[in-house]
């Protein structure tokens, strides 16, 4: 199941985890990611809470969980090459794996159609 | 500074448009940040051939003396800034600082005798308040213009002479900080060798009906890029260059800003016209002895870009911050962050371990030597 927020991330949800990046929609707003900080392995977040933080050459943003749970993976290759965010957001561009406190939240979020009316 | 009402615009909003310009408020007008090209790529290609930035927001100004002779306008301007005016030849430009009673900025800028006159350039944020100024110390002896209906261009990096040389063969023989009035495209121009970037490079006054050609006609050469005000802010910090609201302003002083450079002897104790602009005491007695605080280049050890306003810490676990960032962020020609701030005199010698604090970590970062890259000036 995929799935997108109104904060520009995507997740990817099987069997309660989600795999959750930024859309290519967001890295091009961004523009070239210079530096990224992922949470820690075990942290436990809210939906809203700080997860990330991804910075070009002109500014910083925060990247939002997007749901409440549990961080059980984050992706080091993009700490070392934050261009992989822009070059393949949806795909080795991931930022974190999420254990759902709740597997059933994911289906309130918007699919694809939503989301590219939203940013259309 | 916040703006009220209907944002301003340079001959070239229409341009800006056209080519994909992503447009900010900055200085009550609307500015492009960046082309499509993105801030990154706009640096690397100022760096390694050339950009072409539209700068026609700033202030440009001419001065003359109601006695006729360009002497009193160098006097009169020396009334109001702590450098060397009287001595600086027609055709040649030098960088000025405008101070307040207590030896604070009031803004930084560029000033060039042009013979009969002084061209003068100031910040875009500052300029009614120059202007203004400018006009209150000194309305008795000169009169003072605003120069409207001029745009400003900068063209800046290694290709910038062969680009411009192509419609004006006259600039290449140019040195730094060299001044001329050229036909280009048929108008008369006034060019100087100079900018913001830390390359060589040149800044045209134009008049407005032809700004837009004279951009199009050096944007056909591919060296040339359009480049927006992101990557101007990140090539001017890798070049040191203070930016008038960060890095100085009305409570920092020119010798806390590391500005000793721009007050030339002759102004200094014992110089031929010490003394005499406003803020006099404080600023001689600082260069004298020394301030207590100063601005310095900050290399962050890690790889997490430091920003303005963050707290500069002695060590790992003491509350105290000794100072603060002034301007930071990325430096894509080095490929690492770079900054810098206000620290103790103490604590300014290169190579001091300090700590800076981000999203609640303290980061470790290193007094530096400024600029981080080695500048491409054209030196006579």
């Amino acid at each position: 199941m995929l799935k997108f927020t109104e904060d520009h991330e995507w997740l990817k949800v099987k069997d309660g985890v989600a795999t959750v990046g930024i859309t290519s929609h967001a890295a091009e707003q961004l523009g070239d990611l210079v530096f990224v900080d992922l949470p820690k392995v075990g942290a436990l977040l809210g939906k809203g809470d700080t997860a990330a933080t991804v910075e070009s050459v002109k500014a910083a943003s925060d990247v939002y969980c997007p749901l409440a749970g549990e961080i059980i993976e984050v992706n080091d290759a993009i700490t070392g090459d934050p261009s992989l965010v822009n070059s393949d957001s949806e795909g080795k561009g991931w930022f974190f794996r999420l254990r759902l406190a709740d597997a059933s939240a994911a289906a309130s979020l918007m699919d694809r159609d939503a989301y590219e009316k939203l940013i259309a | 500074m916040a703006h009220l009402g209907p944002l301003l615009k340079t001959p070239l909003n229409a341009f800006h448009l056209q080519l994909g310009g992503k447009m900010v408020e900055f200085a009550g007008y609307e500015m492009p940040v960046q082309y499509p090209e993105g801030v990154m790529k706009e640096h690397l290609h100022t760096r390694s051939h050339a950009g072409l930035f539209d700068v026609s927001h700033m202030g440009q100004v001419r001065l003359y003396a109601r006695s006729g002779k360009i002497e009193d306008a160098a006097l009169a301007l020396e009334r109001l800034m702590p450098v060397d005016v009287v001595g600086v030849k027609p055709g040649r430009q030098r960088y000025g600082l405008f101070t307040n009673a207590t030896g604070g900025i009031l803004d930084d800028l560029m000033f060039v005798n042009r013979g009969d006159y002084f061209y003068i350039v100031v910040n875009a944020a500052c300029k009614a308040q120059d202007i203004a100024h400018l006009r209150a110390h000194l309305e008795k002896d000169c009169e003072i213009e605003e120069w409207t209906g001029r745009a400003l261009l900068a063209l800046q990096g290694p290709k910038a002479e062969s680009a411009l040389s192509k419609l004006a063969p006259s600039v290449a023989a140019m040195a730094f900080m060299d001044v001329a009035e050229v036909q280009i495209l048929g108008v008369s121009c006034i060019v100087s060798r100079s900018g913001y970037t830390g390359e060589d490079g040149y800044e045209i006054s134009i008049p407005e009906a032809k700004a837009v050609e004279l951009a199009e006609t050096l944007l056909a050469n591919p060296d040339v890029h359009l480049i927006g005000l992101g990557a101007r802010d990140s090539l001017r910090l890798e070049a040191g260059l203070c930016l008038y609201g960060n890095d100085i302003d009305t409570t920092t002083t020119p010798v806390e800003a590391a500005l000793e450079w721009a007050m030339q002897k002759s102004r200094r104790l014992g110089g031929a016209r010490s003394g005499g602009f406003p803020g006099d005491a404080v600023i001689l007695d600082q260069l004298a002895k020394s301030a207590s605080r100063r601005r310095v280049g900050i290399a962050p050890e890690g790889r997490a870009p430091i920003r303005v306003d963050a707290p500069l810490f002695a060590n790992e676990t003491l509350s105290q911050a000794i100072g603060r960032i002034s301007s930071g962020g990325f430096g894509p020609t080095i490929s690492a962050p770079v900054a810098m701030g206000y620290v103790p005199t103490d604590y300014a010698k290169t190579g001091t371990k300090l700590f800076a604090e981000v999203r609640g970590s303290r980061l470790p970062v290193k007094v530096t030597d400024l600029p981080f890259i080695t500048p491409g000036y054209k030196r006579s």
